[in-house]
């Protein structure tokens, strides 16, 4: 589109003089709506911050190239044939049984061939250099990450509707917000807590799954100083839309000042203050943690937070070992994870008529969301919530462990009033 | 009260006249249209005493001709549905950016962009396909009907089946808020519990038993019931397309129906396939349902492709370039197909090789599919071309596609896909193939075979109007779609923080103003033509100078389609058969060998619809109920052994011979 | 009109077919076409107890709980039932409608046997509290081996339906298709059966 939009742009004065009046007003309005989209759009996935996505974007610029090389003439040659052997123009050669040519043939299948090959060997190559698993080797063209660098190492959670961002080896943690100095490789370990998202900054690196009891890494690296957007994108119930964080990059200076701001808050992120947290809620104001538990990234992976859980660890190398044998009734109850929120009474992020307790297409919203007659914008929205199941009315008393999923045992309760 | 609610709930289930969104005006509204529409309808077909005739002549019938346009009106309604879901969603989306919030909660939005995909996909696009195939397919190889016709009959009531359980979620209930595929843990019963997700899994279960049976049956019936003389490779090239699609069909539908059946385990067991906890693994859905989605892509497409080749070279007035290779590259593509599901989750942590792979086979699907473009244009080349109609379709499917093809391609390439991937621009370009390859094809094949089907070309003028808004509205819609996924806006959101987006959403809303505008063309276009019958009536049964078996036959065919079977010597038979001068004999025709229509597939069908029902709402009685039920029928229906019957050689003589009174008159009247 | 279209009643050399049958080879085509659709959702089965069959969730494993003498027995009375079911149709083929019957009863009891034992094993396994709900690993087994079963019990219904319409209306055309159709149904589930037991109790209880 935007190979396509550039030279249409500079046209000469003087010749559009000569156009007709009509002609002239159309251009003009064309080239008014490119130019408004141009400049009113910050494509951010052609025009990133961080070295990965530019490697990513010049790769997307590569490819289109190489494929234009045969979209085009096959776009020229319809309309051409098109126009040439109209049914009018007897002009035209017909020859009703020429349905046959080796030599065409031959380059017709050829010439894809030939573009995919080298497509294939740009994709095989940067597959494995742009691979989110591997280590940077570089900060930017020509510019190998220096040996005594360290890479910054950040554990990102995708929460109901947030996001929660620990650092490890500062031992601080944030919501909503996360920082990290400009030109220093940045290592993510990033997992989930209910269901699947994607940890994207586009003007960073590319995306990748958010998954729970799964860790996905991410190597990347910012170029440029400044605040850009993050965000969830794979959808993941009510809230998805507003699931959206700061990425704030920083000199070294102003990375400091953010984790000395950070620290100062004061407030400490234990197992219990966790479990607040995972609770389904919208647009929640950036938060920060001074202080941090120790293990409770691992606890989240593990999806063991809550006291008594087993860690999705300690199953996985009983499971190795050949199981736990047939006196393991005991392991069952610390393993149940997914029935938390019915079990505690909280709306789950995807619950439809009648488990989620509210008329079906209805505009109460479903809990952990912002009502909508109050102000929208970002930040401060959050009224403190009211006590869990009021007014939503899915609270399952007798909801335990039993042989059927959690919903069959919903009874159906009080409609919500509205 | 407690022995109140027990007693209520033994009954119903979890359904209660709180299913009913009354309260909701957007649905009271739709609500009073469907059923004034209906009730009108209804009144009407008793009114002039059709019931009668539309069971015994349409509902029963096991013609796959009939069959085959009960497949088309289907997808054409839910068409209207799915397009109605698409209004709402980019309505909502333009009107919520910033401070504004739209006028669609999200809880609401999600149910209708997961209802958008799922109606358009298996309501809309698979209906469609299924009746141009059924239709045309076997008057292409000159056969009497399909191999099984009742099963024939029994499939299309199961996807009608299907349908009616998704559309009674607009009314009763809720739908999926999970987007189409209803990935878990999301669409697990701990995070979707309700009925929106059971109606999703239910709708697709009823109306895949029934793809599946009718891609059987169309496969059995092009291996089996060729002409005589029609060897492989003389079949029309849509008879190849559908071959392979149906082969596509044969080998997915049952992994969706496994995987889905999985899911319902999950959720009315509570076993641990795709559970976060207890050892599931929520990524084996993604690759288990995406080895059904991607072939599922081509099942809808290669039929297309099909549809454009007969198109072509029909109207370039010229044989088909490059035959074999089409041929080949048809049965690479559906080969290839298989091998590329994962590219649909490249992020999801797979290792280099792994993407590598898979990015580079689904840039190989892009050979066979460039040589396909290419044998099209060199048809043309060379050419006589008229542009009707269908060819109009076909100029628009050109450009329009090899673009939604490069963005593809683009796609394949992982770590374009990292950037790319879940935003709106692979939303802009699953549109581009799908709309520009399959609906333009699907729009072509309609205005192509009408004629055949209904004894009448449609309306020149209104089948131009709806392209033109189709092709300018798909564009002035997906550019600015382009756009925001290179600016990293993700699909699926009700909501923009970015004012700066605006015009670019308002644009896409604008566009899809345009494509309705195509839509009610298309509709002015049946009302016109069908008003107009007289004037664009065609009694020689090959309106558009023909090449292949079915405009051999009049228009529309006799029930048994050919008074004698062709004798096939050539490619492009009827080509080879007019001009070699040859032509139906006259005399010398015997009785017929014919299916009789049967009840047995509405009811079957009807009961597995209830028994959806039943499931979804827990009503556990009827499930029982109706489950039995159908396994009684199934069994009774095969004491049913009294299922043939001759039409009698005067039948034909009196069917042909006023076919030949009006081609007289015909000829009369144009001397 | 085109120029190529011939004139109506031309006089033209007849190259047109009068009749051309569908014959039962559809039926039969058609008929393995489903089952290997079927095949496919074992192998979705079996893909699925593949990946998960190890994820006992901490709790019992194939070892634990399988007995293999009992599978064994039930392996035999599958493989018997193909045996007998192949006698059926050699009597079919030899147009005796008692001969075939005793032999399709014999079938339908040894897939009613094979049943039985599958459900007392269900129970069993239940009953030490290894339901489809504790681990990954039950799903999935539960599933597979419960799939096959319900196969079975589809197949005996349509035995027994065929058993009626064989005695009824004799060793008509349309019997005899089905009677192979059904056929071709018990010798697929044996096999997949004989996948289940390698995979699923051999390799399971050895390990």
């Amino acid at each position: 589109m935007i190979t396509l939009a550039i030279p249409l742009a500079p046209t000469p004065a003087g010749r559009r003089q000569r156009r007709s009046v009509a002609l002239r007003s159309l251009r003009g309005v064309a080239l008014l709506a490119i130019a408004g989209l141009l400049a009113g759009c910050n494509m951010v996935v052609m025009n990133p911050a961080g070295d990965v996505a530019v490697q990513q974007r010049n790769l997307i610029i590569a490819s289109t190239a190489l494929m234009l090389l045969v979209i085009l003439p096959v776009i020229a040659l319809t309309f051409l044939f098109g126009w040439r052997y109209r049914a009018s123009n007897t002009e035209a050669t017909y020859d009703p049984d020429w349905h046959h040519s080796t030599q065409l043939e031959v380059v017709i299948w050829t010439v894809p061939l030939l573009i995919i090959i080298a497509l294939g060997a740009m994709t095989w190559i940067s597959t494995h250099t742009l691979d989110p698993y591997q280590p940077l080797t570089r900060l930017a063209p020509n510019k190998p990450v220096p040996a005594d660098v360290k890479p910054l190492t950040v554990e990102v959670v995708a929460l109901d509707w947030k996001w929660l961002f620990i650092y490890p080896e500062l031992g601080v943690a944030s919501l909503n917000e996360m920082a990290a100095p400009a030109n220093v490789p940045l290592t993510f370990k990033i997992t989930s807590s209910s269901v699947w998202n994607t940890f994207y900054v586009p003007a960073l690196a590319g995306m990748i799954y958010a998954m729970p009891g799964m860790q996905t890494p991410l190597h990347a690296v910012m170029n440029q100083e400044g605040d850009f957007r993050g965000q969830s994108a794979h959808y993941s119930g009510s809230g998805f839309s507003r699931m959206n964080f700061d990425f704030r990059s920083l000199s070294h200076q102003g990375f400091e000042a953010w984790v000395a701001k950070v620290k100062d808050a004061g407030k400490s992120l234990d197992r219990a203050a966790y479990l607040d947290l995972e609770k389904p809620s919208e647009a929640e104001p950036v938060q920060y943690y001074g202080s941090v538990e120790d293990g409770l990234y691992a606890a989240i992976l593990g999806m063991c937070v809550a006291p008594g859980q087993m860690c999705v660890g300690e199953m996985h190398h009983i499971d190795k070992t050949g199981g736990a044998g047939r006196e393991s009734e005991a392991n069952r109850e610390r393993l149940d994870y997914d029935n938390r929120r019915l079990k505690t009474g909280h709306e789950p992020s995807g619950a439809t008529f009648p488990a989620s307790g509210r008329p079906p297409k209805g505009t109460v919203q479903p809990e952990g969301m912002m009502p909508r007659d109050q102000d929208l914008s970002r930040g401060g929205v959050n009224e403190p919530k009211t006590a869990p199941d009021q007014g939503q009315g899915n609270a399952l008393p007798d909801a335990d462990r039993g042989p059927a999923p959690a919903q069959l045992n919903t009874r159906p309760t009080e409609r919500h009033q509205h | 009260m407690f022995s109140n609610l027990d007693l209520q709930q033994l009954i119903f289930g979890r359904l209660s006249l709180e299913a009913i969104p009354y309260h909701e005006p957007i649905l009271l509204m739709t609500f009073v249209v469907v059923a004034v529409g209906g009730a009108a309808l209804l009144g009407a077909i008793t009114w002039y005493g059709k019931w009668g005739y539309l069971w015994e002549e349409w509902f029963t019938s096991v013609d796959h001709k009939k069959i085959g346009i009960m497949y088309v009106v289907l997808a054409i309604v839910m068409l209207l549905r799915g397009f109605a879901d698409a209004i709402m969603m980019v309505t909502q989306k333009a009107l919520s950016v910033g401070a504004a919030e739209g006028y669609l909660p999200p809880h609401h939005y999600d149910q209708i962009f997961t209802a958008h995909g799922t109606i358009m996909i298996f309501f809309m696009a698979m209906p469609f396909v299924t009746g141009v195939m059924n239709y045309v397919m076997p008057l292409q190889i000159g056969a009497r009907d399909v191999a099984f016709p009742f099963l024939n009959n029994f499939s299309f009531w199961m996807t009608a089946g299907g349908a009616v359980l998704t559309m009674l979620s607009l009314f009763v209930g809720e739908f999926a808020r999970t987007g189409w595929l209803a990935y878990p843990p999301l669409s697990g019963a701990a995070y979707s519990p309700g009925v929106g997700v059971d109606y999703y899994i239910w709708g697709l279960q009823v109306a895949g038993v029934g793809t599946t049976l009718s891609g059987i049956n169309l496969i059995a019936t092009i291996v089996k019931m060729r002409a005589p003389g029609m060897s492989m490779m003389k079949m029309p090239v849509f008879c190849w397309t559908t071959l392979c699609s149906n082969a596509l069909i044969v080998t997915i539908f049952p992994v969706l129906t496994a995987t889905l059946a999985l899911l319902s385990l999950d959720r009315y067991v509570g076993t641990h396939f795709f559970t976060n906890d207890y050892g599931g693994n929520s990524m084996m859905y993604m690759n288990l349902i995406w080895i059904w989605g991607h072939p599922e892509v081509y099942v809808l497409v290669l039929p297309a492709f099909g549809i454009y080749s007969e198109v072509v070279s029909t109207f370039c007035g010229k044989r088909l370039f490059g035959y074999t290779s089409m041929v080949y590259a048809t049965a690479v593509i559906a080969i290839l197909s298989w091998l590329v599901w994962l590219h649909h989750f490249f992020t999801m942590g797979a290792g280099a090789n792994v993407n590598a792979f898979f990015g580079i086979t689904t840039m190989i699907i892009s050979i066979p599919t460039g040589a396909k473009v290419f044998n099209w244009l060199f048809t043309m080349y060379r050419g006589r071309i008229r542009f009707e109609t269908p060819m109009i379709w076909v100029m628009g499917f050109i450009p329009t596609f090899v673009l939604g093809g490069l963005t593809g391609v683009l796609l394949a390439v992982p770590p374009a896909d990292f950037v790319l991937h879940n935003s709106l621009f692979l939303v802009a370009h699953f549109h581009n193939v799908i709309i520009g390859g399959v609906v333009f094809g699907l729009f072509a094949g309609v205005n192509y075979w009408f004629p055949k089907a209904f004894g009448y070309k449609l309306d020149p003028f209104w089948g131009k109007m709806s392209f033109w808004c189709w092709l300018v509205g798909f564009w002035v819609v997906f550019t600015p779609i382009y756009a925001l996924g290179l600016m990293g806006v993700t699909r699926r959101t009700q909501h923009f923080d970015d004012p700066t987006l605006q015009p670019y959403l308002t644009a896409a809303a604008i566009g899809a103003v345009i494509i309705m505008a195509g839509i009610a063309a298309f509709i002015v276009q049946l009302i016109v033509s069908f008003v107009r019958r007289e004037q664009l009536r065609d009694v020689t049964g090959d309106p558009w100078g023909g090449r292949t078996l079915e405009w051999s036959t009049s228009s529309p065919p006799p029930p048994y389609n050919f008074a004698v079977t062709p004798v096939v010597r050539d490619l492009d038979a009827w080509w080879d058969m007019k001009k070699r001068g040859q032509n139906q004999p006259q005399q010398g025709y015997k009785p017929i060998h014919m299916p009789k229509n049967t009840g047995a597939g509405v009811v079957l069908a009807g009961l597995s619809t209830v028994l959806g029902f039943a499931m979804i709402w827990y009503i556990w009685w009827l499930a029982a109920l109706s489950f039995v039920g159908l396994v009684a029928a199934a069994i009774v229906h095969t004491f049913n052994y009294n299922r043939d019957y001759y039409i009698p050689a005067q039948e034909v003589v009196r069917f042909e011979s006023l076919r030949e009174a009006q081609l007289a008159e015909r000829v009369r009247a144009d001397a | 009109m085109h120029e190529l279209t011939a004139p109506p009643g031309a006089t033209a050399p007849v190259e047109y077919e009068e009749e051309h049958g569908h014959g039962d080879g559809g039926t039969l085509l058609g008929f393995w076409l489903y089952l290997m659709s079927d095949c496919l959702i074992f192998a979705v089965l079996f893909a699925t107890f593949g990946v998960l069959g190890r994820n006992y969730a901490a709790g019992p494993s194939g070892a634990d709980l399988f007995d293999l003498r009992l599978v064994a027995v039930n392996t035999g009375l599958l493989l018997l039932s193909s045996i007998t079911y192949g006698f059926a149709m050699l009597e079919m083929d030899k147009d005796r409608i008692d001969a075939t019957l005793k032999w399709l009863a014999i079938t339908g009891l040894f897939g009613a046997g094979f049943l039985s034992i599958e459900l007392y094993e269900f129970a069993h396994l239940f009953h030490e509290g290894a339901t489809p709900q504790r681990s990954a690993f039950l799903s999935s087994f539960f599933t597979l081996v419960g799939t096959h079963g319900l196969h079975v019990t589809f197949g005996t219904i349509w035995l027994v339906t065929l058993m009626v319409q064989v005695r009824r209306y004799g060793l008509i055309a349309e019997n005899r298709r089905r009677l192979m159709c059904l056929s071709m149904f018990w010798h697929f589930l044996d096999v997949v059966w004989i996948g289940v037991f390698t995979f699923v109790y051999l390799m399971g209880a050895m390990r």
